[in-house]
């Protein structure tokens, strides 16, 4: 048999309405095809609402590693009539199609698999979803043995009978794929390999909710939010095996400044949010600002203005969180580009929060957060925490004047000091002051924690090869899809640069963008945020955008193909730079 | 306990003269240095307006943020370090306009902290506009017709949200008023004082006199225990009786039912992390 395609990879749809089931798909789906050997990678996209609407799941299998969604698809489940109309007119010609040809149109792709009679004869028409996963395990050539403990784990504390019929459902499900695989419907070489059956599998949001733990984070203080909702409901779940303060609290305004109030405490404090609740906390923010207290906001982006698309992706809200908050203040914003960094970076968060004293501000999106994808190993190393607070003397200040702006952060009731946190510009023991020589001095310590994160900061990764005429830049969740994308255009002189640390960007950055003589920035808004921060802070012109802003996340062949017709057919202006009002997708 | 271990030598208090924040200073004071709580394990929290700076002006610990979110800061403190005494202090704009919802939100969730209410009846910092408490009528630079809003009742309020310990003081009234903040910040639990206090700049209306006359303390016979009576106490208007309205023991408090402190009153910041647990929350992500 042969690969459907150069990248090796199989790449499964799954459609339906919200409560079909769609979601426990996935997550049996990712999980059997990985303990089975498989590389996976999942993403979906989804309707607000609770039941209905058209949702959708994409789930690559391949035999390397992946973590980009791709726009082809091989292989589409159809759970109901709506998800199939919508969906079906992006497939292409070869896709198989898999659905109950009684409730879906006429398709010439389209293999009859009644996924609700099949549950019916199991004893349950909402077993459909079982006979799906037994239909794909079968097309993959799979064997069935993880099912059952998969199956057992799932419902553990549900009827045998529930387990027994799942069990049934996804045996005929399993069947059917067999039959198709012979009949050669699907043709794939995918290899497994062994190690990767002891992988981990991991979420965006598990990846962020274990780096906040790894982190020491024990304090958690937020109102819900999609798509930020998920670190808090996950951290709650570990409120007691690992002693955290769980509160959900009346709003955001509430849940920055009891997040404060923890640091000020000792504790290391979390708040999970999206850009509406951000907006909320903008004055908390600012505060944390004066009071130079440290401070983790997870802000998981999705489309505004205002409720905007509230289960969608974008990059939109950067220059939210770049300006939020009144007053001049030193922020440090880190946009995580993989799961590996989800959890890297968030620990790393804390880490720079309490060294620094300064607000961090983690930048996610909806697309990071929901996807899902295997990994050899999180990085363990040195686990325990180190907390920069000091036991504190009677004379002891908190706004000592320092040569780095760091004054030694004491804590209430741990010393023979008194901890005097101000909002007002205030003297060096915390107490309000209009001193207006003493207010440049303090605002020249603030400014100096500035420099501090300028330098220490985490290095942008090069992709590709070191000699290009053409850098194509992105930052946060865009990554991979950068990353693979750049191995289609292996043929053309264009190389990568990722930023995790998007603010204050790295010293390096401008030497970097300096290798190229055209540079395009990639990210997923409608007026290229970044490419003006870049601009602006190193001097050099950014020549051209690519910008996708309409709720779904950069696919691998929709950013090469962009690219390739950018590189090989632009005419760039090579001095200057685009203007704010050319910043246009392309 | 002598209450010179709160004082602060040769600062500059920006209170007005004659304003009722002295006295309140004096009382909260005396009450702390009668509970014997030294500076150190005692911190206060407060928001904005001229009520709120009262931390800056004694020996001890503190928070003070931004308008209206002194609640949420002082229940994070208690609950990150439950053996602190904690105040949350600030004006009648500050807790019952811009924080209101985190009063109604701090009493339901009753953290073990005293939350200290200065209600002079107008904004003082800002010159002079009503306040949530403002009686109908008071004219003001800007309620040019005088206030035509229903007052905010903060005792009724908390009385209908079965706050643990709810009281009302005058600062004229200073043994009383000491008596008070003593048992609030004995209470376990959720307490809020509401301190009548005249502003001597912006309200000519209920000035010293006024309070003076449209005030009277509580009768012995007042059973602090009954809801109802607090209540209907609470909700009288032509005159403010004064002292403990409603005072139930024993309830839960926010820090008592988080399971961090079942077994240990240490605080967050001096337990480690285990990381061996970590460990095999991650492993079980391999789903062997």
């Amino acid at each position: 048999m042969t690969t459907l395609s150069e990248d090796g990879s199989l790449n499964i749809l799954l459609g339906g309405a919200a409560g079909q089931g769609i979601q426990t798909i996935e997550q049996g789906l990712t999980h059997l095809l990985k303990q089975a050997g498989y590389h996976v990678f999942a993403c979906k996209e989804y309707m607000s609402r609770i039941r209905g609407g058209s949702n959708s799941t994409r789930i690559r299998v391949a035999s390397s590693p992946v973590a980009a969604p791709l726009e082809r698809i091989d292989l589409f489940i159809s759970l109901d009539r709506e998800a199939f109309e919508r969906l079906s007119p992006h497939l292409a010609e070869q896709t198989l199609i898999l659905g109950d040809q009684n409730q879906l149109p006429k398709h010439p792709g389209l293999v009859h698999l009644p996924l609700d009679t099949i549950a019916e004869e199991a004893g349950n028409v909402r077993y459909a979803g079982s006979v799906a996963i037994g239909a794909v395990l079968g097309l993959l050539n799979t064997c069935l043995e993880q099912l059952d403990d998969y199956l057992r784990q799932q419902f553990a504390d549900r009827p045998t009978a529930l387990i027994a019929g799942n069990r049934v459902a996804a045996t005929a499900g399993y069947r059917f794929g067999r039959q198709l695989r012979e009949r050669e419907m699907l043709p794939t070489d995918l290899r497994r390999l062994a190690s990767v059956a002891g992988d981990l599998l991991l979420s965006g949001t598990e990846a962020i909710a274990l780096g906040a733990l790894a982190g020491g984070c024990n304090f958690i203080a937020s109102y819900p939010m999609s798509p930020g909702t998920g670190v808090l409901t996950f951290l709650a779940q570990q409120e007691e095996q690992f002693g955290l303060v769980v509160d959900q609290t009346e709003d955001e305004i509430a849940a920055v400044n009891m997040a404060l109030g923890a640091w000020y405490t000792g504790a290391r404090a979390l708040v999970s949010t999206s850009g509406g609740g951000f907006a909320l906390m903008g004055e908390g923010l600012s505060l944390a600002g004066v009071t130079e207290s440290p401070l983790v906001i997870h802000l998981a982006q999705r489309p505004g203005p205002a409720t905007g698309l509230p289960t969608r992706t974008e990059q939109g809200d950067l220059e939210l969180a770049l300006y939020s908050g009144h007053g001049e203040f030193p922020r440090l914003i880190l946009a995580p580009g993989s799961l590996q960094e989800a959890f890297s970076l968030t620990r790393h968060a804390f880490d720079r929060a309490d060294a620094c004293q300064v607000p961090v501000i983690l930048l996610t999106d909806q697309y990071l957060v929901d996807s899902v994808g295997n990994l050899p190993a999180l990085d363990l190393h040195n686990l325990q925490p180190h907390h920069h607070i000091i036991e504190t003397d009677k004379d002891y200040c908190r706004y000592r004047i320092t040569d780095n702006g760091l004054s030694p952060r004491g804590l209430p009731g741990h010393g023979s000091g008194l901890v005097c946190l101000d909002s007002h510009e205030h003297d060096e023991e915390g107490h309000i002051s209009e001193d207006l020589t003493l207010r440049v001095v303090m605002s020249d310590k603030r400014r100096r924690k500035g420099e501090l994160l300028r330098r220490e900061a985490v290095v942008p990764q090069w992709l590709g090869s070191g000699e290009c005429e053409v850098l194509a830049i992105c930052w946060g969740s865009t990554l991979h899809v950068l990353r693979e994308a750049l191995q289609r255009l292996r043929d053309l002189p264009v190389a990568g640069l990722h930023f995790s640390q998007v603010f204050p960007l790295p010293a390096e950055t401008e030497n970097l963008l300096g290798r190229a003589s055209r540079r395009v920035v990639i990210e997923g808004n409608s007026t290229g945020q970044f490419a003006r921060l870049l601009q602006q802070s190193c001097g050099l012109a950014i020549h051209r955008c690519i910008l996708k802003y309409d709720g779904l996340p950069f696919s691998v062949e929709g950013l090469a193909r962009q690219l390739r017709t950018l590189i090989e057919s632009a005419e760039w202006p090579l001095e200057g730079g685009v203007k704010n009002h050319e910043f246009k997708g392309v | 306990m002598n209450s010179k271990v709160y004082d602060r030598e040769g600062i500059d208090i920006s209170w007005c003269p004659g304003c009722g924040n002295y006295a309140i200073l004096k009382i909260l004071k005396q009450a702390l240095s009668e509970l014997a709580i030294a500076p150190q394990q005692l911190v206060i929290t407060s928001g904005i307006g001229q009520a709120a700076k009262t931390p800056h002006y004694l020996r001890t610990n503190f928070v003070n943020g931004l308008h209206g979110r002194a609640l949420p800061v002082a229940v994070a403190v208690k609950a990150a370090h439950p053996d602190l005494t904690v105040l949350a202090e600030g004006g009648d704009g500050d807790m019952y306009g811009e924080g209101g919802n985190h009063f109604l939100h701090a009493v339901r969730r009753n953290p073990d902290l005293t939350h200290l209410v200065h209600n002079n009846m107008v904004y003082g910092l800002t010159k002079g506009q009503a306040s949530p408490t403002s009686l109908p009528g008071f004219v003001t630079p800007l309620q040019t017709r005088g206030v035509s809003q229903e007052p905010f009742n903060p005792l009724s309020v908390a009385i209908a949200l079965n706050a643990g310990f709810v009281a009302r003081v005058f600062v004229g009234a200073f043994d009383q008023a000491v008596t008070v903040f003593k048992a609030a910040i004995r209470h376990r639990g959720y307490a809020l004082v509401d301190i009548l206090q005249p502003c001597v700049t912006f309200n000519t209306l209920n000035t010293y006199e006024w309070f003076g006359t449209h005030t009277y303390p509580l009768e012995a016979a007042h059973d602090p225990a009954d809801r109802q009576a607090a209540f209907a106490r609470a909700c009288e208007t032509e005159r403010l009786p004064l002292g403990i309205f409603y005072r139930v023991e024993g309830q839960k408090t926010f820090e008592e039912q988080l399971p961090v402190y079942r077994d240990t009153p240490e605080p967050l910041y001096r337990r480690p992390l285990d990381t061996s647990r970590l460990q095999a929350l991650i492993a079980q992500k391999r789903g062997l």
